[in-house]
């Protein structure tokens, strides 16, 4: 067997827009690493949420559409639907999947659409400056929680993929992270896996990938994979769901 | 071979849809439409479409932009409070250019107003009820064959101008029945080449479907461009219909259900010897503007009439642009102008200014 450490094809030669250390470039490889060793890049429709990923297209060589804040699995579901032969995938933020896009993400896993899913979660809003997203952690300070989040004020942080654990409807929820090689390895493990299932026509598969956010959470790159070890991994367990 | 059968407007344009060529539909309940979307969901299956009953109104509407993205004919349907929610996702569709069907029974409002019929979202569909510079081409049946012929004509225009079109039914038009004629002749409308659209980019460079640039001079560029494509539309489809036009003194102007009302009375003052004729916006944008201009050299007042309180009148005033009298009757939050309300209007007009 060959191994190369050259670009994956289905991966732009383009410099992202992503900050140091954020997770978003590594999950972007991940990605079209899986695509490229699964000979679908000619077949695979991607759909790019609002957020910091909004030009993911500019980094994949892939088709893919844009959607509106939270609504990329309705999309997503018109895409495949009409589709069922090609692979279509979406990538969305904790606030896009998990806030204002709840009940198309929901519903989506409920009607067990044969979707893949990439949800990155990294407690923030990126794009818009650092708020309080659906998954910050209790006492995590954010723009609009400069105290810190508090449940009586805020709620807790959302558990949304054990919730779509739940529905007969999804196949398959695994929780990874990218803060240490290790993880990132089994990260892209389970991406592969999120897409086979799709291939093999068994559902709606979830893959929540536990991301750095440096500059909102205010830490260094190493510091902010840290982070994610000792504080976010704690609320979020990482692991196989269902 | 054509036959004519009996069918609920709302019914009409879901075979309409169906023997256009629509191969997706979603939509959520919501009356005065429902008969649209259980049609739906009982015939587009069966004839080799797909149909889903989304979480919400926003879902639906996005899912049209999905499948659409990817080159499928798409539609959903509501009524006014559910077409409020689609909004977000006109504004999308308009932005990204996707050819999209939107059907809009439209009720009494504002807010949940109530189920019963009214024209009171003219201004919506007309004026771009989303944010951003952006245009539908609307459509307005007025009997239960339009409502299917305009239907099918809305799969035709949203092709060649890759635009979301909307058909303005209202609540009298979608749940009356009367009879259909239906060529069995009539096949699907021809498939239009969408080299953009979404399908795997095997052996071609990707496609990407979107409104955002980044840059904003190439949001202004892009801007321009829909601008130019809406003064071709401008141009070239504008539809409406006349009745006893000819030698009229006073035209009644009206759309939809309103203009079934208005025939009636039009026939009737004729009948009493005066010269009134009915003109008829079929596409409510691009808005007849110059063949009412036209009429305005010769007829010197206009009797707007809307389920509303006044919303189509605003474009009359601009198209006449002072050539003539405008004058308005309305009513709306459910109620329906009978016979004798409007031709009192009329007639109230008719004489302004006489001896």
């Amino acid at each position: 067997m060959t191994r190369r450490y050259a670009r994956p094809e289905t991966l732009r030669d383009a410099p992202t827009h992503y900050c140091a250390g954020c997770g978003h470039g590594i999950i972007h490889r991940m990605v079209a690493e899986v695509v490229d060793e699964l000979q679908i890049q000619g077949q695979t429709i991607a759909v790019a949420p609002v957020g910091c990923a909004v030009i993911a297209y500019d980094y994949w060589r892939l088709d893919c559409s844009e959607a509106a804040h939270g609504r990329a699995l309705a999309v997503a579901t018109g895409l495949k639907r009409t589709h069922p032969g090609k692979i279509v995938f979406t990538y969305q933020g904790d606030g896009d999947l998990a806030a204002i896009g709840t009940a198309e993400t929901i519903h989506a896993a409920n009607r067990g659409e044969n979707l893949t899913v990439i949800f990155v979660n990294n407690a923030v809003y990126g794009m818009t400056g650092g708020q309080m997203a659906p998954t910050t952690l209790l006492s995590q300070k954010t723009a609009t929680t400069p105290r810190g989040r508090q449940a009586a004020l805020e709620g807790y942080p959302l558990k949304i993929s054990e919730m779509l654990a739940l529905l007969p409807g999804v196949y398959s929820v695994e929780r990874t992270s990218v803060h240490s090689p290790k993880e990132a390895q089994n990260a892209r493990r389970a991406i592969r896996d999120a897409f086979m299932n799709q291939m093999e026509n068994r559902g709606f598969s979830i893959v929540e990938v536990l991301s750095m956010c440096p500059t909102y959470w205010s830490k260094s790159p190493s510091e902010a994979a840290r982070w994610i070890q000792e504080e976010m991994t704690g609320y979020f367990p990482l692991g196989k769901l269902k | 071979m054509k036959k004519t059968v009996l069918f609920s407007g709302n019914e009409a344009m879901g075979e309409a849809a169906i023997r256009a060529g629509l191969k997706f539909y979603a939509g959520y309940p919501i009356t005065p439409q429902n008969e649209l979307t259980a049609y739906m969901a009982s015939e587009l299956p069966a004839r080799g479409g797909i149909f889903i009953q989304s979480e919400s109104e926003l879902a639906a509407i996005n899912m049209v932009f999905g499948a659409s993205a990817g080159g499928t004919r798409a539609m959903t349907s509501s009524s006014s409070p559910g077409i409020s929610l689609k909004q977000e996702g006109i504004s999308y569709i308009s932005g990204a250019q996707l050819p999209a069907v939107v059907i809009n029974v439209m009720r009494a409002g504002p807010g949940l107003g109530n189920i019963w019929p009214a024209q009171s979202d003219y201004f919506q569909a007309t004026k771009g009820g989303g944010h951003g510079d952006y245009r539908l081409i609307v459509l307005a049946p007025a009997s239960v064959q339009e409502s299917y012929d305009l239907t099918r004509l809305a799969f035709e225009l949203a092709d060649r101008h890759r635009m979301c079109v909307m058909v303005l039914s209202d609540g009298i038009l979608g749940q009356m029945m009367e009879g259909l004629t239906l060529d069995d002749a009539q096949g699907p409308l021809p498939l239009v080449e969408k080299p953009w659209a979404l399908t795997g980019c095997q052996g071609r460079e990707p496609n990407v479907v979107c409104s955002l640039y980044m840059k904003r001079m190439d949001v202004e560029k892009h801007n321009l461009f829909l601008q130019k494509k809406y003064l071709r539309v401008q141009a070239r489809e504008p539809r409406f219909a006349e009745f006893l036009m000819e030698d009229a003194r006073l035209a009644v102007v009206a759309y939809g259900s309103m203009a079934r009302i208005a025939e009636s009375v039009v026939r009737k003052l004729r009948a009493k010897g005066k010269k009134i004729g009915l003109f008829r916006p079929v596409t409510l944008w691009p808005f007849p503007s110059r063949h009412l201009a036209q009429r305005a050299a010769r007829v010197k007042k206009f009797l707007v009439a809307e389920m509303s309180y006044g919303q189509m009148v605003e474009d009359v005033r601009l198209s006449v642009a002072g050539a003539a009298q405008v004058g308005f009757y309305g009513r709306s939050g459910g109620g329906i102008p009978t016979e004798s309300q409007l031709e009192g209007a009329i007639l109230k007009l008719w004489e302004k200014g006489r001896r």
